[in-house]
């Protein structure tokens, strides 16, 4: 480690050496050992979640039920659904976060290390609650990950109560991440760093914390509604009772919206720094970005019940939240063209995270659209609870949110590890990955659009040739990620050394340390001019 | 650094604030929604009220078609029907209408009837003077009873409806009412 960065000795609270072995993991307060760990769950709960919708592929690989009964079906959409939002892109981003604000805004750590400790560490426990629910007798949740009542409430499993304290785990979990994100943005930036200086990166985690901490409390609230409705008899979401199911919707929903702009804010700060860096040219239009992000954030609340087109809505209130979730395509629209418009003319390379990034602009623009269509309520009315929603929330988180933690991952593997990873297997990576997910969710559109309903194991024997080709491009795209666990393991494990700034255009403070990042940083803070 | 700990733990404080007022405010949505409704009369709700008002006039120049549909959730062995489908009124006419409740199981059953309304934003003209949905209803095995709902439509109802439906949904409530009886207990 550096001897240069490490002898400041008047904070010796700073400078025992971490413990070995497993204490050093369970103790730290080092934001980097807590980035990598939140970066590894997240890379087993991504497999974990990939492994379920192996089987839900498998069993949708030809007409007819061969593998697994419909409940057991129903409970893998359900729970490769929650794993995948709450167990593998949510923390990615919190571990990018922890690991790389810091080092961005020339901070020795985040604000508070200790609640940083206690936020990764529940996290296991909420999903080990919830993958053992799996196995108690009448099952895991079976309700889609959406949890709609009455299915939690009056037709859940018995185990709905495991799958409720999860997802408040989860909450608690996200919001003392979010409220770390705040407070170490807000005040922990190096002298002269101002808000308008920092990464987009710094801008995007900033305005996503203040979405969860404005919107997890919400979850936490509908699921404890949906405990108490089943086990307590109140009536919230039961007709019977005074209450109403279409009430969870909006509650739901409330929480949900904001939700899908949690996991893809961020993907637009990491990037915004890798397209500049391999384009050799500064980010196009930074301060727009800036104000695209909140205008998303914004209006992420009043759009909610386009989930809900088909709920029977008066006609002001399908028009209402039609013409503002079209608005979203503005905003959006213009970070795209920010994105293309510092490529324009730029000296571009294509190495790996560049090919990830190029990658996510187009697949998440054909999401976007697809989006759009799905925006105009009457068209909604034929796309609902179809393939074609599946196809289009797949390809703007897998495609998405997952391109751009992987193209984060292989940008600032040579920072976390101290060696390159191996550049011919990253562009395998990259081209096996971007085929087989448009094998795996292009053709859902047509499926969508032919009338398949998600969500139900067995489908009309027209559908089965397409339904055996995205099963194949599910299964290649889940053995392709199996390639990059050994890339990254190759990596850590040696290589060829690389150097503080290995990428010739990255601008930010992370490349001013050398690389590997030593285990404690900016200790005095550097100068920004 | 302390003076840094000292701003750290402020901003905790606020953040921590605005977790605690977003909690609030999902508690807050369950009433706020159900007033929504009732104003509105979106979702059909807003029909659980017996009004008071008595209509002043009544509009001979056009009739309303009321239609009556019934529903009996799952697992609930009753019959519950209207004794006539659909009847024509004038607005501001009142009309009482009955529906026949027959216990067809082996045991004492308590059920509760949700009102809704078709199209949604004819629920506010839609007034009830008295319906057998403002209480619960016990039947003995085997008991039948014909339950009156006494309403009027207010003739300040838009022209473009000319069809109102009204719905009742019957809930068996029996255990709930235990649950609650043994959660005072």
């Amino acid at each position: 480690m550096s001897a240069v960065l490490d002898d400041h000795h008047d904070h010796h609270d700073h400078h025992h050496a971490p413990p070995k072995g497993i204490m050093r993991w369970l103790l730290t307060t080092n934001h980097k050992d807590i980035g990598a760990m939140y970066l590894w769950f997240s890379f087993i709960m991504f497999l974990t979640g990939g492994f379920m919708a192996m089987i839900i592929r498998a069993e949708l690989f030809q007409p007819g039920l061969q593998i697994v009964d419909p409940n057991f079906f129903n409970q893998m959409t359900t729970v490769h659904g929650l794993v995948m939002v709450f167990g593998a892109v949510m923390p990615a981003f919190t571990g990018l976060a922890n690991y790389m604000i810091p080092m961005m805004i020339g901070a020795p750590d985040m604000a508070l290390p200790r609640m940083n400790n206690w936020s990764f560490w529940i996290l296991p426990f909420a999903f080990l609650i919830l993958i053992s629910s799996l196995f108690t007798e009448g099952g895991g949740p079976n309700f889609g990950w959406t949890f709609y009542a009455p299915l939690s409430t009056t037709f859940g499993p018995d185990s709905t109560a495991m799958f409720v304290f999860s997802v408040h785990i989860m909450g608690i979990s996200s919001i003392m991440g979010a409220i770390n994100v705040v407070v170490t943005i807000m005040n922990m930036r190096a002298p002269g760093m101002s808000y308008m200086k920092m990464p987009l990166f710094c801008w995007t985690w900033l305005i996503t914390a203040f979405l969860l901490i404005a919107v997890m409390p919400v979850l936490a609230g509908a699921v404890t509604m949906v405990l108490t409705d089943k086990y307590f008899g109140t009536s919230f979401f039961d007709a019977a009772g005074g209450g109403d199911p279409v009430m969870f919707q909006h509650i739901f929903w409330f929480f949900g919206h904001p939700e899908v702009y949690i996991m893809i804010l961020p993907s637009f700060g990491v990037i915004s720094a890798i397209i500049p860096a391999f384009s050799r040219k500064k980010l196009f239009g930074y301060a727009s970005m800036v104000y695209a992000t909140a205008s998303i954030a914004g209006l992420s609340f009043l759009v909610w019940s386009h989930h809900m087109f088909t709920t029977g809505m008066p006609v002001f209130g399908e028009l209402f939240f039609m013409y503002m979730t079209m608005m979203i395509a503005v905003p959006t629209g213009v970070k795209v063209f920010n994105w293309v418009a510092t490529m324009w003319r730029g000296a571009m390379t294509f190495e790996t995270p560049m090919l990830f990034a190029i990658g996510f602009v187009i697949l998440f623009t054909i999401g976007g659209f697809s989006g759009l269509m799905l925006a105009i309520a009457p068209a909604d009315f034929q796309y609902h609870d179809t393939y074609f929603v599946v196809a289009h929330f797949h390809y703007v988180l897998v495609s998405g949110a997952i391109f751009s933690i992987m193209a984060g991952a292989y940008y600032w593997l040579p920072k976390w590890t101290g060696h390159m990873y191996d550049e011919t297997l990253g562009k395998w990576h990259f081209w096996l990955s971007t085929i087989f997910v448009n094998l795996l969710f292009f053709p859902m559109h047509f499926l969508g659009l032919a009338g398949m309903p998600r969500r139900i194991p067995d489908y009309a024997t027209q559908f089965a040739d397409v339904n055996m080709i995205v099963s194949i491009g599910g299964f290649c795209f889940g053995l392709t990620q199996l390639l990059f666990l050994y890339i990254v393991i190759k990596c850590i494990k040696g290589g060829e050394k690389a150097p503080a700034k290995p990428w010739e255009g990255a601008e930010g403070l992370e490349w001013s340390i050398p690389s590997p990042a030593p285990y404690h940083t900016f200790e005095v803070p550097p100068k920004v001019s | 650094m302390t003076e840094l700990a000292q701003k750290n733990k402020k901003l905790v404080v606020k953040l921590l604030g605005c977790v605690a007022f977003m909690s609030l405010f999902v508690v807050a949505l369950v009433p706020l929604y159900n007033t929504f409704c009732e104003i509105t009369g979106l979702n059909g709700k807003g029909t659980g009220i017996v009004t008071d008002d008595r209509p002043s006039t009544i509009d001979t120049d056009r009739l309303v078609t009321v239609q009556f549909i019934t529903q009996v959730n799952p697992g609930m062995p009753w019959s519950f029907e209207p004794l006539e489908s659909q009847i024509k009124v004038y607005p501001g006419e009142i009309k009482k209408v009955m529906f026949r409740a027959t216990n067809m199981g082996a045991k004492e059953i308590t059920g509760q009837a949700i009102p809704s309304v078709t199209p949604g934003l004819t629920a506010t003209y839609f007034k009830k003077t008295e319906c057998f949905c403002f209480n619960q209803q016990v039947l003995k095995a085997g008991e039948s009873v014909d339950m009156p709902v006494a309403f009027f439509v207010d003739p300040e109802l838009p022209k473009e409806y000319g069809t109102i439906t009204l719905s009742y949904s019957l809930f068996n409530v029996t255990q709930a009412i235990e649950q609650a009886e043994l959660a005072s207990k």
